[in-house]
């Protein structure tokens, strides 16, 4: 299970196998989704799969989650998604009104997006070999002249900046899923973030690289541009925006917010001079009210990312390993 | 909750420090007892903060990194069984048993459940009469009433098919081990709180007593270890020995009656293995006559098993403060958290793993970006 957690484990899963099994230089990119040249236009192609558990949470369910999901990898591209496909594999036995509500809710998330679900595939499995629905979805859209996002442009100077409180997702998944409640009701952060991104490359498009951090957390996104870049990073943990329920539930857990998914927030690595406009044009899309610089890429420890804590010591901010168990006491 | 923060006050901190700064003259060594503890000094960087005269030694308080070896073979056995539901703690399930953990007995087919309480996998037995659910009750006087009261339950519900594998470990007979030890430089001790919150501060004065040395009863948030060491510098620096409470909001010198009166009904005390240590006499608890019925040991057929432990391994020298982590040769090279050699380097709360995970720095290994090949890894 852990190769699926979005930590180390998923990395050499990737890294070790698959790569070197299709080959590429697009694949060697390694980004949230591949940029391609087709008949002179730069495109984002990108795809991903859901399998969550339960179907319906607070804040969304699996159909929103597949949409946005896919836009958002198309997002950290600098593209806007132009059309999506749909690969729905249902559960024999589960009901028609699921599928619709499901089915619904990635018709909305589509058009609130500006994207069509222009194709699509359904197979269905025995009773027993599924979780109800499981959702592929893939998406296309078009990255825009002059913008150039991957890890490899990351210099030691950028800011990183975060677009919101981190962790919201994960522990709402939790609340449902685990039977846990932690004092106040915690909704899924799950949103598409083309619009976000697109009013921050209206300031500039000189932007370093994106990640939305989903599972792994910010911890992991971290890493991976740490270790693609080749610079260190610090992040100061009094300045990551940390959702009072959120820390409550990872308190009680034992669980680091870092490495809680997120499902609408994004990381920035963002030019020392672009980044006070690019803070402000973030805070003012509505996705964007709480970002928040909080660190830098340095020279010093090149691909490793470091926590200055509160109260002035300092700390590795390791890939997680596979997913977080809560722990004993 | 809102408390979080208040404790994580770096002015505060700060005013802390400089007070341990100001009254430290030669040097002391002291020993958080719990893993919690241990956890929040390397999370928080709270070591470097400190004097240099100050050494943390960490001690012997990680429930799953002292749990035998033996035991873990027991329940990786117990959990392969088809009609064993299989439940515990998440962070049991990486803990390494001779060649296998719970993770792999779960992708072998083994129905192997993460719970949040003990009262959960009750509920998973009362909902699969069929078959037999074992919980894995393991743990310091932190888990132990809610493991009894557990059983207790079970017992008053009629309940046949719940068991409870059980390796409950007691504090303060491991302290007084550690202080017996002729290789011991340990001169104080932050108490463990939570473990106090229970059992109150009964059983430390005549230790401190006995061994003269400083017992404060300590937090687990950054400021509550910052004042449990300033407290017990203050006292080792004016030549005493008494115990202190240092964390007033949760600890009643008396405990919590309600969870004595539980262990009272439930355990009783017996001498108990620690893994990577031995047997430490009076250390554990097991389930008393009465509920002997519930005990996994006796439900299952559990002999002849073959328990290997890592010879490379040194965590019993971490576990007793005689060997910091990145003091073993295996650590960072042949032991890390992805293929870890003892529990110390798994469990969130092992010495070894909070090296690893927050002070690779300092200590010069390999980072994190290096991933090994997938033949090394176990299945997908």
């Amino acid at each position: 299970m852990g190769h699926g957690g979005g930590g180390a484990l998923s990395a050499e899963l990737v890294q070790h196998l698959f790569a070197p099994a299709f080959g590429g230089d697009v694949l060697a990119q390694m980004g949230d989704s591949a940029a391609v040249r087709l008949g002179g236009v730069r495109l984002a192609f990108s795809t991903d799969s859901y399998v969550v558990r339960p179907l319906f949470f607070p804040g969304g369910c699996i159909g929103d989650l597949a949409v946005n999901g896919t836009v958002n990898d198309l997002a950290m591209s600098g593209a806007r998604a132009a059309y999506l496909s749909c690969g729905f594999i249902l559960e024999e036995g589960v009901g028609m009104p699921v599928v619709a509500r499901v089915a619904e809710a990635m018709g909305a998330a589509a058009r609130a997006a500006g994207a069509e679900i222009a194709t699509g595939d359904t197979k269905v499995v025995e009773a027993g070999h599924g979780d109800g629905v499981y959702i592929n979805t893939a998406g296309i859209g078009i990255i825009p002249d002059g913008v150039d996002l991957r890890p490899q442009r990351v210099v030691p100077g950028d800011v990183v900046i975060v677009s919101g409180g981190i962790g919201l997702h994960g522990v709402a998944i939790m609340s449902v899923r685990e039977g846990l409640e932690f004092g106040v009701d915690v909704e899924s952060d799950c949103a598409a973030l083309g619009g976000l991104v697109q009013s921050m490359l209206a300031v500039t498009p000189d932007l370093h690289v994106l990640r939305d951090p989903t599972r792994g957390g910010l911890a992991a996104s971290l890493n991976e541009i740490a270790a693609a870049s080749g610079t260190g990073v610090v992040i100061h943990e009094r300045s990551v925006p940390v959702p009072e329920a959120v820390a409550n539930a990872c308190a009680i857990l034992g669980l680091d917010p870092l490495y809680v998914a997120n499902e609408g927030k994004l990381v920035a690595f963002v030019p020392r001079e672009h980044a006070e406009a690019v803070l402000d044009a973030m805070r003012a899309h509505p996705l964007g009210r709480d970002a928040a610089v909080v660190g830098e890429a340095v020279e010093a420890h090149p691909g490793l990312v470091v926590a200055r804590t509160a109260l002035g010591g300092t700390r590795v901010v390791d890939l997680p390993i596979g997913e977080q168990l809560p722990r004993i006491c | 909750m809102k408390y979080i923060d208040e404790f994580q006050d770096p002015a505060l901190a700060r005013r802390l420090l400089d007070d341990i700064h100001a009254t430290v003259t030669r040097p002391w060594a002291l020993m958080e007892v719990c893993g919690g503890q241990t956890h929040t000094i390397i999370r928080h960087g709270i070591d470097q903060l400190l004097p240099e005269q100050v050494e943390l030694i960490h001690g012997p308080g990680c429930p799953v990194c002292v749990t035998p070896l033996e035991v873990i073979d027991k329940a990786l056995e117990i959990a392969s069984r088809p009609d064993v539901i299989f439940c515990s703690f998440g962070d049991m399930l990486r803990v390494p048993g001779t060649g296998r953990d719970l993770f792999q007995v779960r992708s072998e087919g083994g129905d192997v459940r993460v719970v949040y309480s003990p009262l959960d996998a009750l509920r998973v037995a009362q909902d699969n009469p069929q078959r037999q659910v074992v919980f894995f009750g393991i743990g310091f006087e932190t888990t132990a009433p809610p493991n009894a009261m557990t059983v207790h339950q079970a017992k008053k519900l009629g309940i046949r098919n719940f068991s409870l594998l059980v390796s409950h470990v007691r504090v303060p007979p491991a302290i007084e081990a550690i202080m017996k030890s002729p290789s011991c430089r340990v001169q104080g001790f932050l108490a463990a709180g939570h473990v106090c919150s229970v059992m109150g501060v009964g059983e430390y004065p005549e230790l401190a007593e006995r061994h003269r040395v400083p017992v404060v009863v300590t937090g687990f948030e950054p400021l509550d270890i910052l004042e449990g060491v300033r407290r017990a510098v203050r006292q080792l620096e004016r030549g005493e020995h008494t115990v202190e409470n240092a964390y007033a909001r949760a600890v009643r010198p008396e405990g919590n009656p309600a969870a004595l009166a539980m262990l009272e009904d439930v355990f009783e005390v017996t001498d108990r293995a620690w893994r990577g240590i031995g047997v430490i006499p009076d250390s554990g608890w097991r389930l008393s006559a009465r509920y002997r019925d519930f005990d996994a040991e006796h439900r299952f057929s559990v002999s002849g098993i073959d328990t290997r432990e890592p010879a490379e391994c040194r965590s019993g020298e971490v576990l007793q403060g005689l060997l910091k982590p990145h003091e073993c040769e295996a650590f960072g090279t042949l032991c890390t958290p992805r293929s870890p050699l003892g529990a110390t380097m798994v469990s969130s709360e092992g010495a070894c793993a909070a090296y690893y995970l927050y002070r690779r720095l300092e200590l010069g290994t390999a980072p994190a970006a290096a991933t090994t090949p997938l033949e090394a890894s176990p299945v997908v």
